[in-house]
């Protein structure tokens, strides 16, 4: 029997049968389970937009709550809104040379080497239609590898509501702590911009209290991962800044202005409330 | 007949354990057993590749010609492992995210590949797929260990429930950072395989050589 497998034209033929049939399996599991892959990636996407707004509720359908929330698309370096296809991917677009610009090095605080010329934004809504948080989506590079996560601001461009990684490999128990609630609930109410519409906003080593200076823009570094919060630092630095969302979000507070000015009566109570946050927390 | 299957099944948890005494699939046991729910996952995948790989490398052992028997293995393994990643992917998403390329890398596992040729090309298809079943437990076994002292230790939870209250979270229990990096899995897995020696002697390997007596006659000073 172990002659007539030796042969040249049988070990041929095994190797093509044992192919076609694998292939076969193969492509018929990867197809035919393409479509619930797509709407679980889509589900983690909306969950983690959700969590960094802090807007996710556990047990309550994912796409229900996402309902509220628009997806739109920035240019970059205007900051104007754009049209694109519903299947644009800014993770895919940042690594495709026809759609990104490479960063030289002063530029590239966030060590992301090229960046897409078009960025998603994600805008929710409250019950009355009324513009609730700014989603942005943020990576950069920390200790060991590159954090994805998303911004999410109040109407006012300026505010922090939330920030929350949803890709990273730091280290567990170190750097791996910017999943920490306790840490994430610290960016809540921090300032972005100064008086000036300068980058303020900061991580620092040590404790943030009442007694710093600029404590509303100022937020405590995770202890023993130095590098994993400069990381943190950049990437917001680079993402809020000119060559970020920078002039979006501009147009953003401009915006947010006029309709202030307009209706002052109406949304005094909210000014109050958002400025008067820092201060709370310090 | 009834004695054999009992033994091929149950034999390599203890008696014959791939970890612990063949030291196979060390890579993935250091890898994914930071905490309990990868850990689990990773068990059932490896254990339905190494069963099914057994399967059906020993239906068609008699047509394999031998010169190009590990490639064959080897395609049937990779198939396996595609099809069980791409299960994950869309019914255990979270899971499979972060067990990320160590799916893929059953493929490597020599567990996997060391059954199908040592086992599943001399033997029938039925005992080849209990043998791989009995294998992956072996594995699981040794994992379900790792996981549950690593998660309990390094993060205080079991499959993420919180058992013992961090001090972050203002509890009593400090966590050992360690625990959660590969190095841990290094240690544990080596007492692991010093207890199971300690029960069964058997598995003690002879010295590979014997110590000279010392040839000094002064004292050391």
């Amino acid at each position: 029997m172990a002659g007539k497998n030796e042969s040249v034209s049988k070990t041929l033929l095994v190797a093509f049968l044992v192919c076609v049939v694998c292939g076969v399996v193969v492509a018929t599991a990867a197809v035919s389970l393409r479509p619930v892959q797509n709407e679980n990636k889509l589900i983690d996407k909306r969950m983690n937009i959700l969590q960094a707004a802090g807007m996710y509720q556990a047990g309550v359908d994912v796409n229900e709550q996402f309902a509220t929330i628009e997806r739109k698309f920035v240019d970059i370096d205007s900051g104007e809104y754009v049209e694109m296809p519903e299947s644009y991917d800014q993770r895919k677009a940042a690594k495709d040379p026809k759609q990104s610009e490479r960063l030289s090095g002063d530029e590239d605080k966030a060590s992301i080497k090229s960046q897409a010329k078009v960025a998603e934004v994600y805008l929710a809504q409250d019950e009355n239609g009324e513009l609730s948080r700014i989603i942005l989506p943020v990576h950069g590079y920390g200790l060991w590898s590159t954090l994805y996560g998303f911004l999410a601001l109040e109407p006012d461009a300026n505010t922090v509501a939330g920030l929350g990684f949803y890709e990273h490999a730091e280290t567990p128990g170190l750097g791996g702590e910017v999943d920490n609630p306790k840490w994430k609930a610290l960016w809540h109410g921090k300032k972005l911009f100064g008086e000036q519409g300068e980058v303020e906003i900061q991580v620092v080593k040590g404790t943030v209290d009442s007694s710093t200076p600029n404590a509303e823009h100022k937020v405590d570094g995770l202890a023993g991962a130095t590098l994993t919060s400069n990381g943190v630092n950049n990437l917001l630095r680079f993402w809020v800044g000119e060559n970020g969302f920078g002039p979006y979000l501009e147009r953003m507070q401009q915006a947010s202005n006029v309709t202030e000015e307009s209706s002052e009566a109406a949304s005094v109570s909210e000014t109050v409330e958002s400025s008067e946050q820092p201060e709370g927390d310090a | 007949m009834a004695e054999k299957t009992k033994d091929i099944l149950l034999g390599p948890i203890f008696d014959n354990n791939p970890i612990a005494l063949q030291i196979l699939g060390i890579c993935s046991a250091l890898a994914v057993t930071s905490n309990l729910s990868t850990t689990v996952t990773m068990c059932i995948a490896l254990t339905a590749v190494t069963a099914f790989s057994n399967l059906f490398v020993s239906a068609i052992r008699n047509s394999i010609p031998s010169s190009i028997r590990i490639i064959v293995q080897m395609t049937i393994i990779a198939s396996l492992v595609i099809v069980v990643d791409q299960f994950l992917k869309a019914y255990a998403y979270s899971i499979s995210k972060q067990l990320s390329v160590f799916v893929g890398l059953i493929i490597t596992n020599c567990i996997v590949m060391g059954r199908a040729e040592a086992f599943a090309m001399k033997n029938p298809p039925i005992p080849s797929f209990l043998d791989g079943i009995g294998n992956g437990l072996g594995y699981s076994v040794i994992l379900l260990g790792l996981g549950f002292t690593r998660e309990l230790l390094g993060a205080g939870s079991l499959f993420g429930h919180q058992i013992l209250p961090k001090v972050s979270d203002g509890g009593w229990y400090l966590t050992n950072g360690m625990m959660l990096l590969p190095p841990s899995a290094f240690f544990l897995i080596g007492l692991f395989i010093w207890a199971i020696r300690a029960w069964k002697p058997a598995q003690v390997e002879a010295d590979d050589f014997k110590m000279k007596p010392n040839t000094r006659v002064s004292d050391a000073f």
